[in-house]
Parts: C-alpha cells; structure tokens; sequence
C-alpha cells in the first residue's frame, strides 16, 4: 500500500506563502486504478511529484508498504519501483528513443520494440530518432509513456497522459492503460478525461490543494457529472476539461 | 615498431584494432613509422617538408588511415599533409592525433591538411584528438584543414575532441563550388584549464552549393571555448550553422556564427545557443534510476554522440 499521511506542501514565491497542498490523506492499494481530477492549480500533479520524491512535502509522510520513503530521493524511488510519465516529458538532443528506453529497462525486462508497438509507434521509425525538437508533441508524450512501460514499476503515476495525444492513438492509449496494470500495481492516472475516469476502481478529486471527493468510480462519478453542469452553467468556461457536456 | 601504448592511442583516435585496412601513414613522434599505398590510392611522403600526399585516383573506392602519435615530452611536431580526392572517388579518411605526455614539457602537434574532393567525388573525414599522460606536460593540437569541395562534390567533416587535450586551436577554411555540399560535425569537450578555438570559414562559391556547421559542445571546470563559424554566399547556395553548448561549473563559452550573403538568392540561417542541463532533463533520467551523476553522463554523452 503506498500512503500519503497528512500531507502539506507550501512554497514561497516572491515573499508570499502559496499553499500547493493542504493536509492530503490517502491510501493507495495495490491492484487498483486510481484517476486524480480536478481543476487545473488544483495541487494533482504536485501529489504526483512528491510521491515520486521531485518535491519534498513541507510536513507529511509517504510510506510505501510501510516503508516512510519520505527522505529517498528521485533515484531511490525509482529503485523502489515508482516511475512517473511527465505531463510535458524533457526532451534530449543526442539522446535517441532507444536510448531512452535502454536506460528505463535497466529496471525491468521488458522489450523497447513492444512498449513502442503498444502506444503505437513503429519500432523501426522510432527507436533511432532523437528526442529533441524533431518529434511532435503527441510522438514526445507516447514516447514518454512507452518509458514508463518499459520501466515497469510498481506504483505508476500518469500525469495527464492524454494531453497532445490524437483521436486515434487515445483510444489504444486507454487500451493500454487498462491491460498493463496488474494486481501487484497501483496505476494512478492525472486526468480530466471521462473515458480515463470511466476506467479506474477509484476517483479522487482535488480543489485548491485539497480532496474534495474520493471514493469509487460508482458513487463519485454521478456527483462529478452533475457539479461539472452546476459549474459549467454558471461559467460555461470550462469544456473541454471533464465538462464533456457543456451546452454550449 | 608500435607498443602497446601506441596500439591503445590508435584505438582511441582511429578505432584501430590492428593494421588499418586500406592505404595508410602512422606518424609517431615527428617520424613516418609505417606506410601502405593500394592500388589506385598512393601515399608518399614529401620531399620537401615533413608531411604525406595522399593521391586518390578516379573513381576510386577505399578507405585511408592517418593518424599521428606523440609519447614523448617536449615533442613539437608539423605536418604537411595534402590529399587529392579523384573525380568520381569514394573515400573515407581517418585522421586524428593523440599524445600521451609523460613529462613536464609541452607535446603539441600542429597538422595542416590541404584537401580537394574534385567533381562528382564523395568524402568521409573523420579526425579525433585524444591526450592523456601521467606528465604535468601540456597537450597541444592545432590542426589546420582547407578544403575544396568541387562542383557536384560531396565531403563530410567529423571533428572530435572528447578528452584530454589541454589547448587547441583549430583552424577550418572551405571552399564550395557549384552543386558541392559539405557538412561540418564538430564535437567538443573541455574541462578543468584547458582552452579550445575554433575558427570555420566556409564559402560557398558555386550556385547549388551546400553547407551544414553543426557544433556541440561541452565546458566543465573552468575551461574556455570560443566559437567562430562563419558562412559566407557567394552565390546561390544553401547555409546551416547550429553552435550548441552546454555549460557547467565555472567554463566559459563564446559562441559567434556569422552568416554573410553577397547574393540576393542565397539562403542562410544561423543558431546558437548555450545553457546549462535542464533541471528536468536531470529529473526525468532520474525517475527511470539513474543516480544524479549517471544522469549528467548519459545527457552529455548523447549530446556529443
């Protein structure tokens, strides 16, 4: 089980205090398919960030199979089995797709031909390109998410894996998703999308550093349809987001 | 006779793993030590200066190895070397230097290639320069190449230097005639003292002509890395200089591509730009396990690749 235990990130910008996250409680278990959602500065990708030990919680734990990894950097996170597909993955001049990959397999066996097959990227086209400029937006993130499936960890965080990613490649990249999580994994997916919120045991949603819901897909998603009405016929600014159902 | 040293020096710059194929000329310590021409591909050293004429014949294919070596201290070597590509031939040529100094005075090498790849011809040139050596000596290389890359010409210029080389100062002037095309791909890391230049001066005389100046570089410590590319158009031709570097510690870089039309249908274009790691380059290597040392390895090997 990985959890997050009163969880508070606060940083400083230009003398002010700016509150990321606010006391976030929560359990993952293995086995499950977790979506974080909600609106954008809601503090998502900053949970994701600080499980993977990129930002350091200025008070609260994180404790992995009731191990407090709290301290471990990036790196020994990694060898613990946590891996992370960045929502706008680095690019490298020089460094190839193959190389990329090589270096994510050193923590698995899996094959870097499959994992670009799986997200839909022909091996032959790919594997000797250079991950610098040259590569669209949708290529870079499949590219970072075939990464994170050669990697293979344990705890795999997801952070908007949809973003820049076409009609036809979304539907395999769901697919995908889905068949490669395991029983001995916890798959927790940053989106706003309701086919990805659809597919997951559990939604948490965030507000302002904060869970506002969290429960199973079941019970959470009728309430996230109906206050995503309330807000949209109020606002109306905010389609396209997981207010798929805007009238307008 | 080549020791072991020797063996390791040449594997290092020339990636040779015995006798070269091909023609070749192996300079060690400002003497010419072992020499092979092939049919069609004659070397011969100079008569007048110390140094080889590599004469390539028409329509030729091969391969030619040239490399220098300098093992002992206080070394100043010069060398004269022209190569004449034939029309039509297809050439890949090695040169490089390195020097292993295991004294307190300066081993320096300065090679000046004159080059010509007639019409139709295809190039390959690659030179890498290496130093090491348990000496507090300094390794010196300047080499000075000029080339002319004829009408429907093709030449390809490799020029790497990874490791070891205390100062360099290294010269390149090319002439590109009608349909010619050549690409410049220089690879360069420095750290601690050392100091690099290098100076291109690439014309492109001929309509149709071509030419690509890709450099990447890499300053740790406090070294120092001056860059002067310059592309100048005579004519209706095509140009790229792309000076990248990344900086780090203490160095300092100067990057200065000039781009110089004296044809209203020419096509130029100029980037440079220098800059540290990314901090999120260093974190995504990270997050697959690399420790934060490995990750840097991996960003400036691929980056000088």
């Amino acid at each position: 089980m990985l959890i997050l235990e009163n969880m508070n990130l606060v940083l400083e910008e230009e003398r002010k205090r700016i509150q990321i996250l606010d006391n976030i409680d929560l359990q993952f278990e293995w086995g499950k398919m977790y979506a974080l959602t909600g609106p954008n500065g809601s503090g998502k990708s900053s949970v994701a960030r600080v499980i993977m030990g990129i930002m350091k919680p200025t008070k609260g734990r994180v404790i992995l199979d009731g191990e407090d990894i709290t301290s471990l950097g990036i790196t020994e996170r990694a060898e613990k089995g946590i891996g992370y597909a960045f929502q706008h993955p680095a690019r490298f001049k020089g460094l190839r797709v193959v190389d990329l990959l090589e270096i994510a397999m050193k923590l698995s066996e899996k094959a870097e031909c499959q994992c670009l097959r799986q997200i839909g990227l022909c091996p032959d086209q790919y594997l000797e390109r250079e991950l610098d400029n040259s590569l669209s937006g949708g290529e870079i993130k499949r590219i970072e998410i075939a990464t994170l499936l050669a990697q293979d960890p344990k705890v795999r965080l997801f952070d908007e894996p949809e973003a820049g990613i076409d009609l036809w490649s979304f539907e395999q990249l769901v697919d995908i998703l889905g068949s490669s999580h395991t029983s001995d994994s916890i798959t927790i997916i940053i989106s706003h999308q309701e086919k990805i919120l659809e597919m997951v045991d559990e939604i948490i949603v965030m507000e302002g550093g904060k869970i506002t819901m969290k429960g199973s897909r079941e019970d959470i998603w009728p309430q996230i349809q109906e206050s995503a009405r309330c807000i949209c016929r109020q606002t109306c600014s905010k389609e396209g987001e997981i207010y798929a159902d805007c009238p307008r | 006779m080549l020791t072991a040293l020797d063996k390791k020096i040449l594997q290092e710059i020339a990636d040779l793993h015995g006798d070269p194929p091909g023609a070749f000329n192996i300079r060690k310590n400002s003497q010419g030590v072992e020499r092979r021409s092939m049919p069609g591909v004659e070397v011969a050293p100079k008569k007048d200066k110390p140094g080889i004429d590599i004469i390539v014949e028409k329509n030729k294919e091969g391969t030619v190895h040239i490399p220098v070596l300098l093992t002992d201290t206080g070394q100043s070597d010069l060398v004269y070397n022209n190569i004449e590509i034939g029309e039509g031939a297809n050439i890949l040529l090695v040169a490089g230097c390195g020097i292993h100094n295991p004294g307190s005075g300066t081993a320096q090498h300065d090679g000046v290639h004159e080059i010509f790849v007639r019409r139709g011809a295809r190039l390959r040139y690659t030179e890498k320069h290496y130093g090491e050596g348990e000496g507090t000596g300094k390794r010196v290389l300047n080499p000075q190449t000029v080339i002319v890359v004829e009408e429907g010409a093709y030449a390809e210029l490799e020029l790497v230097q990874i490791r070891g080389v205390d100062d360099t100062v290294r010269t390149t002037e090319a002439t590109i005639k009608g349909d010619g095309h050549l690409l410049i791909y220089e690879r360069l890391l420095t750290d601690t003292q050392q100091t690099a230049r290098s100076d291109v001066v690439v014309t492109l005389e001929g309509d149709g002509s071509a030419a690509r100046i890709v450099s990447r570089s890499v300053a740790k410590g406090s070294s120092n890395q001056v860059f002067r590319p310059r592309l100048i158009a005579y004519s209706k031709g095509r140009g790229h200089v792309e000076c990248d570097s990344i900086i780090m510690d203490s160095a300092t870089i100067r990057s200065i591509p000039e781009i110089w039309a004296e044809n209203s249908e020419a096509e130029l274009v100029h980037e440079a730009a220098i800059g540290k790691i990314a901090g999120e380059q260093m974190i995504k290597l990270m997050c697959l396990g690399l420790t934060e040392e490995e990750a840097e390895e991996s960003i400036i090997s691929g980056f000088l690749k």
